[in-house]
């Protein structure tokens, strides 16, 4: 430990012995995590009792848990002492006046993403007008979401406004205790969305859209909600591609979908979290934990990720396929360069009959990036003429990066077809001279090549995602060669 | 237009051109035939400017500049374009889209304004009509899947979209059906200009029944040991390459 560190531990230790409990109208909670943390949060959330017995039921298993170790992962240990678990927003004061006081590598990057001013604004967190267009048209979509019935709104307001769907829904697809993060989001989780489509409904608008305009606060510990209620259709999209920084470094989201009878849900990240410096030295420690249940017959959930940032990802976005006839989808970009590492993938769960579910992976590994796909495919007893595709290709830029496969099938039911296929390739010179032979700069080739090798992918993006997901990848991996 | 002298280049530490010289002048049409191995693509990959190529020592000038010094990418905005002997796939990049970038990023370097999605097509159809080729390819992924014969029309629809000045055609008759051939000429003989210059690389004469070079060279152990004019290429045909790698050696 270094002085600089020590003082810190030090400042964080007696922060922690003076107490939030004597200081309840503290802004943030000193670092630290205990139940009365815990009852605190609930509190200030105005949450239901339910909330704070389930909430504390899972910081007791938290306790009993271990980290996981499994993954093909490398990093310091975290400690969650020097965590503050609560934080109210910040306050205007301390925003940025103007873009002249936003980091101009941010800004750069902004401008390649072809993000307009406004918006660039937003997100560096100046602080802007209120009179401005955008909360207009936000009020046009709040207004459109409400006629057509559907609920969108912050997990904590659901809480309050609609306990009946919390209680019902909440947890069911990824449990309390699933996991060490998964204990830890469950205790602690401040932020996060709801959203509830009702009965043979379409949602008016790809939900992105809607986040688009509006500044996120995303915060460490984000748990989300959705609900397609039969024969209902939503298309959400989480993240945005331009960089987003945080002093953060762990961040562990729950995300659960449940789909009922007959219902589609489309549901797309984007994630370029702060990668941290040349070793990886700052960068986010991504810990997610995703889900979704096709509940009902036919129903059907399709993940779509591109995951460029963050210094540790550590994903497995899931379906679980319990109505006959469903269909869970996966399909994947993830890029590690730099120190960068990523173990992520999927898990398919056939339990209904002719249940069929596709994965596409495409793992892009430069500098000294490791990149994992870690993948399961079950096929329950029930799972009569289960149907399962996999795809996973690695691309390789250089040659001090790596690629991993874990594939792990399990097929209980004879009637069940599993496929895999796998494939690594690297981005080669042959290649790059032939685009430039054509007068293409090696920049522009080796985005070319590495866009084409995602191309099913970006496919399943809504379209102006897909615009910005090419150049978001172009930019991930300027200088990567040569 | 193009003025090579006393060219050595290696690769891996291994001497593929031995003082290779050859002058072209604007509006020629030159062929280099000869033996497997001989340095052939070699030649055509230094003038490309493939890096792996080392250039120990020689010269080459084209349009008055130093070659040499210039990127790959350099040499394509000032009009130089090769048809390879092996184009290479490029998996999930839209062939089209390919051929568009690739012709915009000339026009951009040469600060002419680059071409919409719309008009490039209109472009390109015309294009296709006059080689008679088949619009399926433009929506495949850039020579993923394709036939070698695809593979090197293909290269031909770029050489004519993107008017090179100076066209270096590898191997370009190699593997095709009659059919392909006659329409691979018909192709560059659409180009044949008094500012376009022309490197044909082949090993059949019967090419040059529908492209009249106006010289043929030789080309054996990295040096040019032979050069004349399409009659050349009669007599090669006819005894080989031994009598002249005999006489050069002697
Ligand atoms: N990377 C390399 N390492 C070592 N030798 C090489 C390499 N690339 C090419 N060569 C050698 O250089 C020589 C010339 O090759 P080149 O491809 O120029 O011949 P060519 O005249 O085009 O032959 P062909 O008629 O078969 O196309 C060959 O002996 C080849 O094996
Ligand atoms: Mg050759």
């Amino acid at each position: 430990m270094d002085a600089v560190e020590q003082q810190l531990a030090e400042l964080a230790k007696t922060g922690y012995e003076a107490g939030f409990v004597s200081n309840i109208e503290s802004e943030t909670v000193p670092p630290g995590l205990d139940e009365s943390v815990i009852r605190y949060i609930s509190a200030r959330k105005s949450e239901p009792e339910f909330m704070l017995e389930w909430r504390l039921g899972a910081y007791q298993k938290w306790l009993q848990m271990e980290e996981p170790d499994w993954a093909h992962l490398k990093y310091t240990k975290i400690d969650y002492q020097a965590i503050s678990y609560f934080s109210a927003p910040k306050s205007a004061a301390d925003a940025p006046k103007s873009l002249d006081e936003v980091d101009p590598e941010l800004l750069r990057v902004y401008e390649k993403l072809g993000i307009p001013l406004e918006e660039q604004k937003m997100l560096a967190g100046v602080a802007v007008d209120a009179v401005f267009d955008s909360v207009s048209v936000a009020t046009t979509f709040r207004k459109q979401l409400a006629e057509a019935g559907v609920i969108f709104c912050s997990i904590s307001e659901a809480m309050r406004e609609h306990p009946e769907l919390i209680k019902k829904y909440l947890g069911t697809v990824v449990p309390q205790t699933d996991n060490y993060f998964a204990a830890l989001n469950a205790a602690v989780f401040t932020d996060g969305t709801f959203v509830y489509i009702p009965e043979n409904t379409r949602c008016p608008m790809e939900l992105s859209t809607y986040f688009r305009i509006n500044e996120r606060n995303t915060g460490q510990f984000e748990r989300t909600l959705i609900i397609a209620d039969k024969g209902s259709y939503v298309s959400y999209l989480e993240g945005c591609t331009a960089p987003q920084r945080d002093e953060n470094q762990l961040h562990a989201a729950v995300v659960e979908l449940i789909a009922l009878e007959d219902a589609y849900i489309k549901y797309s990240t984007v994630q370029n979290w702060y990668p941290g410096d040349e070793n990886g030295k700052g960068g986010i420690y991504n810990f997610v934990t995703k889900r979704g249940v096709c509940a009902g017959d036919r129903s059907r959930i399709s993940w779509t990720q591109v995951e460029t940032g963050s210094s540790i990802t550590w994903k497995y976005p899931s379906c679980v396929l319990k109505g006959d006839d469903s269909i869970g989808e996966f399909y994947s970009v993830a890029v590690t360069r730099g120190a960068q590492q990523a173990d992520t993938g999927t898990k398919m769960f056939h339990i209904g009959k002719n249940t069929t579910s596709t994965i596409v992976s495409k793992g892009i590994s430069a500098d000294r990036g490791q990149n994992a796909y870690r993948g399961l495919v079950r096929m329950n007893k029930g799972a009569e003429n289960a149907r399962n595709h996999t795809q996973c290709d690695s691309l390789l830029i250089g040659d001090k990066c790596g690629a991993h496969t874990f594939p792990y099938i399990e097929v209980a039911n004879p009637t069940a077809k599993v496929e895999h296929e796998a494939t690594t390739s690297k981005i080669g010179e042959d290649q790059l001279f032939y685009c430039r032979q054509r007068g293409l700069s090696e920049e522009d080739a080796v985005s070319m090549i590495v866009n084409g090798f995602c191309k099913e992918v970006f496919n399943e993006l809504p379209m102006e995602f897909a615009v910005e997901a090419r150049k978001l990848l172009a930019i991930s991996l300027e200088g990567a060669v040569g | 237009m193009l003025s090579i002298k006393d060219l050595h280049a290696s690769i891996n530490g291994k001497e593929i051109l031995k003082g290779l010289s050859l002058e072209m002048g604007a509006g020629e049409v030159h062929a280099i035939m000869g033996p497997n191995g001989s340095g052939k693509s070699t030649l055509s990959k230094v003038l490309a400017g493939r890096e792996e190529y080392e250039v120990t020592s020689g010269t080459v000038t084209y349009k008055g500049e130093n070659l040499l010094d210039m990127s790959p990418e350099e040499r394509a905005h000032q009009g130089i374009f090769m048809a390879f002997q092996y184009p290479v796939e490029l998996p999930g990049v839209n062939n089209t889209y390919f051929m568009q970038a690739s012709l915009n990023a000339i026009r951009k370097a040469r600060g002419e304004p680059e071409l919409n999605s719309l008009n490039f097509m209109k472009l390109v159809r015309t294009k296709l009509k006059a080689l008679e080729m088949n619009e399926a390819l433009l929506k495949r992924s850039v020579n993923t899947g394709f036939s070698g014969g695809e593979m090197k029309r293909n290269e031909i629809l770029q050489m004519i979209l993107l008017e090179p000045s100076l066209a270096i055609l590898d191997e370009t008759d190699s593997g095709l059906d009659i059919d392909a051939l006659k329409m691979v000429s018909m192709g560059v003989n659409s180009l044949r200009s008094p500012e376009r210059s022309m490197l044909v690389i082949t090993h059949y004469q019967r090419l040059l029944d529908y492209i009249q070079p106006d010289y043929v060279h030789v080309l054996s152990g990295g040096r040019i040991i032979r050069s004349g004019d399409k009659s050349l290429a009669l007599e090669l045909e006819e005894k080989g390459y031994g009598w002249l790698q005999e006489e050069a050696a002697a």
